[in-house]
């Protein structure tokens, strides 16, 4: 049976953490590479780097921080923030990602998706959704912008399409829960859930290890990502699963 | 020294550095020279069955593949470089593989999302010097929407996935493949790697 996924995601500006990391022993708290093979060490079943660089005019250093994360973790890495166009796609998996993740660039542009998913495989074609329930409660719609830009487009719709263009899969975060810390939206989840078929990765509320427990046992989510959680030593991803596995949710464990 | 076969398809960086993490020297060439002095040959992979062996032929690298195989050189395939070992695949089109490996590729027929990709456990067939340092269910890493179908006596180990047993690792004496990436399977997958190391020297 396939194993459900913990994702710790790294937001990444001029290549260095946007928030240093202060576990034991780390000598760099800013590089990105030393905390996710920290992350790897402790049984991480893939690793985001999310680069929040403004612009995508430095590529050097994204690229140099790719070739190095690929070099040295022994687990797969998936690259987000600013991608474009196919040749940006290009340029992340050729460095050595394994999966590239894409936003408002499929929005404006959803062939960018059947693109990339022709050229490069559904598998490393992740698009990622920042979604808010509606004032009237009558559903969700896309945000895009950091989540400043409502799109209007409603993310049932979009989910549906994205699967049909060829997404490989879909990291979906919500607004309303993103930083709250009390948890995934178990009912946004489920929305989408149901209505694909392709993987589904919980992002936003994450404030404890329960929380990524709920995630699993309320929705058939396929992975849950979390960042401050783990940045912040609150949880290790090791005690993650430790309470995954009493909750008998199958989970990889370091042996 | 290990030599993985450069043929255009994929980037090859995550597994010289698994060897590299492991002590092991590799070499990314399709120099028949390089290929000849290597103790051991990997053939990685990413993309489509057809395209790989179109690739193969295009470096005149079939021959060469035949010559170390016949000298009992140990060859590992990764993913798509496993699938190939075998003697057809369907994918796009019925292509000829390598033949090393005996049955066929096809396109997965599973209850269950395709691509099957993530971390699933290994069950094991057989005994394979390959699974020594390992035990079953360990996890290792997946990604794929075809699969091989080997005869019987050359599998070695499969994943439980969409009610279907899908092929993990298969082997005839010194030709082995494995459809996950050891690569990319931390801790288990560095094991198996370890053990291969354990072949070529």
């Amino acid at each position: 049976m396939l194993a459900k996924r913990i994702i710790p995601c790294l937001d990444i500006k001029d290549g260095k953490v946007v928030k240093g990391v202060n576990f034991v022993g780390l000598k760099d708290v800013g590089d990105p590479i030393e905390i996710a093979k920290r992350y790897d060490e402790q049984c991480a079943d893939e690793v985001v780097f999310l680069d929040i660089t403004a612009t995508y005019e430095n590529r050097d250093i994204i690229k140099d921080l790719i070739q190095r994360g690929a070099s040295e973790l022994s687990i797969p890495l998936t690259v987000g923030g600013g991608i474009r166009t196919i040749d940006d796609f290009r340029m992340i998996l050729s460095s050595g990602a394994d999966k590239v993740s894409v936003n408002s660039a499929a929005i404006k542009n959803p062939q960018l998706i059947k693109e990339a998913s022709d050229e490069f495989g559904v598998q490393c074609v992740v698009v990622a959704i920042d979604a808010k329930q509606r004032e009237d409660k009558s559903g969700y719609d896309v945000y895009i912008a950091g989540g400043r830009i409502n799109t209007g487009l409603d993310l049932i719709e979009w989910v549906k399409q994205c699967e049909a263009l060829g997404a490989g899969e879909i990291l979906l975060t919500s607004m309303d829960k993103d930083g709250t810390r009390d948890g995934f939206d178990i009912d946004m989840l489920n929305a989408v859930i149901d209505v694909v078929s392709i993987p589904v990765i919980a992002s936003g509320g994450c404030g404890g290890k329960e929380d990524i427990v709920e995630a699993f046992e309320k929705t058939n989510c396929d992975a849950a990502l979390a960042a401050s959680l783990f940045h912040y030593g609150e949880a290790t991803i090791d005690e993650v699963k430790e309470l995954c596995k009493e909750h008998h949710i199958p989970v990889r464990r370091n042996n | 020294m290990v030599v993985i076969i450069d043929y255009n398809v994929g980037n090859l960086m995550s597994v010289q550095n698994a060897f590299k993490r492991i002590g092991v020297e590799a070499v990314v060439s399709r120099d028949h020279e390089m290929i000849r002095q290597a103790k051991g040959i990997v053939l990685p992979g990413v993309g489509t069955f057809s395209v790989a062996m179109e690739n193969l032929q295009e470096f005149d690298l079939i021959d060469i593949l035949n010559e170390r195989k016949e000298a009992g050189i140990p060859i590992l395939g990764i993913c798509l470089g496993m699938q190939i070992l075998f003697e057809k695949g369907y994918e796009i089109r019925p292509t000829n593989g390598l033949g090393f490996l005996h049955g066929e590729v096809k396109l997965m027929e599973v209850d269950d999302k395709i691509p099957h990709m993530g971390w699933n456990e290994l069950v094991f067939n057989q005994e394979h010097p390959l699974l020594q340092n390992i035990q079953e269910k360990d996890y290792v890493y997946f990604v794929h929407s075809y699969a091989a179908l080997p005869v019987e006596n050359e599998l070695i180990a499969y994943a439980e996935y969409g009610g279907k047993h899908i092929t993990a690792l298969a082997a005839k004496d010194n030709v082995m493949g494995c459809q996950f990436h050891p690569e990319k399977s931390g801790a288990v997958g560095k094991k198996i790697l370890l053990a291969f190391k354990e072949m070529i020297i």
